[in-house]
């Protein structure tokens, strides 16, 4: 059985930064161990001699010319469109410094 | 009148009610003959969209459709303004974008992704964007924050997914073709549930660029159409390099209609994952089609691969880590909501991600992955040494019952059990309905795959299937 507690559950939450409250966490507990025994095949399978593949293009270095393009890119207005909040044509962001850490 | 002939439910189709079940191909020769206008198409289209309502395939339609479709025809554009039923995770310019998730419930892109682009400017015409999986996370459209799409073969079934609403928008005939994307199984087992073509490219044929990221080292957009021809012709019109998706390949786009017709008396086809226990109900359904292969001069016979059980936790890992990467950048600063409206699904996937690549975990996990990764890559290789191409089924069995997802934490996974494989390794693949329950009115399909780049070998076998055979009422006057 491989083990999976509510602690482990909020430290990856807090690095993922997804709010998960404690009954959340004993239930993605259970979820995130339940996963993990059915990934556990992977054990059984020699690769200690095995390059990985973290791609399967082929591609080697794909450059572009350092160049502006005016077509790829937003205008101030476009850019911030979507946004919630904006100020001025800024994004207006959630303090990170001087933050209430309690 | 002679004409119709040709197209016997055509007949019946100077009622311009039936004009929402052409394929890209009829549709084409009626508006080239002026048999029919692109008026009557979307007459015909607009009334089965609403009359499909309780499905719940559309989350947005585009109001200017008509109008647009009315430009492209009289350009004289190959796709002649007819209506494509999109995926909601393509951007589309002043059209709401959600890929079914809560946290874009509000974002309306400023620009097109770059399959749209070609789209349009082969004439296709966004009908509307179609419910998924949220952000493709899933199988079933059940995890859709926006309510699950209904099987339009039987609506007490689901879709599958995450491209279910496309799958089901060309199944009901509320459009004449649609684009979905595929993960791994994303297109072809929603396919495969709703009894339509689906083909998912060679990863790195069509761009990914202004299509919402989940998984970006195996994400692949693609049609879903009514016949194999028009896939083909969907897929000419939007593959190929594309700058601002580095990982797209300079290898040249052939005609894949040129070859089509050619027949597959040539080729020598190796039937994968026949032996795996979950099959076994049904593969005893489609002995005879298989034997189809071998009556159009095939040669085709059972071989032995990699254990695809091994791929699902390979996906899984790498899934899971790429989403979490992805999905970091959803903040609600620059589009979007906050990250409290992720849904349990997405919750589960960043967070396992986040896990598997953090320290102490990522060998162990990412790492082991990738490496597995390598044996399927060459396990294929070595297939591919003996075989032109390789089937097997698309889906394990059926389109299942709504609501058998819940609690279900890997049920996407081993729903996708034998399309995995060739997902992570980029291999292009093509489903064509193979089978009916006439009982439940529910179909399997067979999962046609190709080495990387043969997309015109899927489609030629494809093909000469589904001409062989009668499991596709589309097809019948292709």
């Amino acid at each position: 059985m491989i083990k999976f507690t509510p602690a482990q559950v909020k430290h990856v939450a807090n690095l993922a930064n997804i709010p998960v409250d404690a009954k959340a966490e004993t239930k993605l507990a259970k979820d995130f161990a339940d996963t993990l025994e059915v990934i556990a095949n992977l054990q059984e399978l020699d690769v200690s001699q095995t390059e990985p593949t973290h791609q399967v293009t082929g591609l080697e270095n794909v450059w572009r010319e350092d160049k502006v393009t005016k077509e790829l890119m937003f205008t101030q207005d476009q850019a911030t469109a979507n946004a919630q909040q904006t100020d001025g044509g800024f994004f207006i962001v959630p303090r990170i410094i001087d933050r209430d850490e309690s | 009148m002679g004409d119709f002939l040709l197209y016997p439910e055509l007949l019946t189709e100077m009622n311009p009610k039936h004009l929402n079940s052409l394929t890209i191909v009829q549709a084409l020769k009626a508006l080239a003959k002026k048999q029919i206008s692109i008026d009557e198409i979307y007459e015909s289209v607009n009334l089965a969209v609403k009359n499909n309502q309780n499905l719940n395939i559309y989350l947005s339609l585009n109001s200017q459709a008509q109008k647009q479709a009315q430009k492209a025809n009289k350009t004289n554009l190959p796709l002649a303004g007819l209506p494509i039923a999109v995926k909601d995770n393509y951007c589309t310019k002043g059209l709401k974008t959600t890929a079914s998730a809560k946290v874009l419930d509000n974002f309306i892109p400023e620009f097109d992704a770059t399959v749209i682009q070609h789209l349009q400017k082969a004439g296709g015409v966004v009908l509307g964007k179609t419910n998924m999986d949220a952000w493709a996370h899933g199988s079933s459209t059940e995890t859709s924050d926006y309510g699950r799409t209904l099987n339009p073969r039987n609506p007490d079934y689901l879709p599958g997914g995450s491209s279910g609403g496309t799958a089901a928008a060309v199944a009901a005939n509320t459009c004449i073709a649609g684009l979905g994307t595929e993960t791994a199984g994303s297109i072809r087992q929603p396919s495969a549930w709703c009894g339509v073509v689906g083909l998912k490219p060679t990863y790195g044929r069509v761009s990914r660029s202004g299509i919402v990221a989940m998984a970006s080292s195996t994400d692949s957009p693609g049609p879903i159409t009514k016949t194999v021809t028009d896939a083909a012709l969907l897929l000419q019109q939007i593959a190929g390099l594309d700058l601002k998706d580095s990982t797209t390949n300079p290898v040249p786009v052939p005609d894949f209609a040129q070859d089509l017709k050619r027949g597959i008396g040539d080729l020598k086809i190796g039937l994968l994952y026949h032996d795996v226990p979950e099959l076994k109900k049904v593969m005893n359904l489609i002995e005879p089609e298989l034997k189809v292969f071998e009556r159009l001069g095939a040669h085709l016979e059972p071989v032995k691969a990699l254990d695809p059980h091994y791929a699902i936790s390979v996906y899984t890992i790498v899934q899971r880590a790429e989403v979490s990467s992805n999905l970091a950048r959803y903040t609600g600063v620059r589009y979007g909501l906050d990250r409290s409206h992720f849904a349990a699904e997405a919750r589960r996937r960043i967070m396992l991600g986040t896990f598997t690549l953090s320290k102490g975990y990522a060998d162990q996990y990412y790492k082991t992955a990738q490496k597995v990764r390598t044996l399927y890559r060459q396990d294929f290789a070595k297939l591919f040494g003996h075989y032109d191409l390789l089937i097997s089924l698309s889906s394990p069995g059926f389109a299942k019952k709504i609501g058998v997802t819940a609690g279900e934490a890997m049920f996407g996974e081993l729903e996708d059990l034998i399309l995995e494989p060739s997902s992570i390794v980029g291999l292009p693949g093509l489903n064509v309905p193979c089978y009916r329950d006439p009982k439940t009115n529910l179909f399997l399909g067979l999962n046609i795959m190709a080495p990387m780049w043969r997309e015109d070998l899927i489609l030629r076998a494809g093909y000469a299937f589904e001409q062989a055979t009668n499991w596709n009422e589309w097809a019948k006057n292709d």
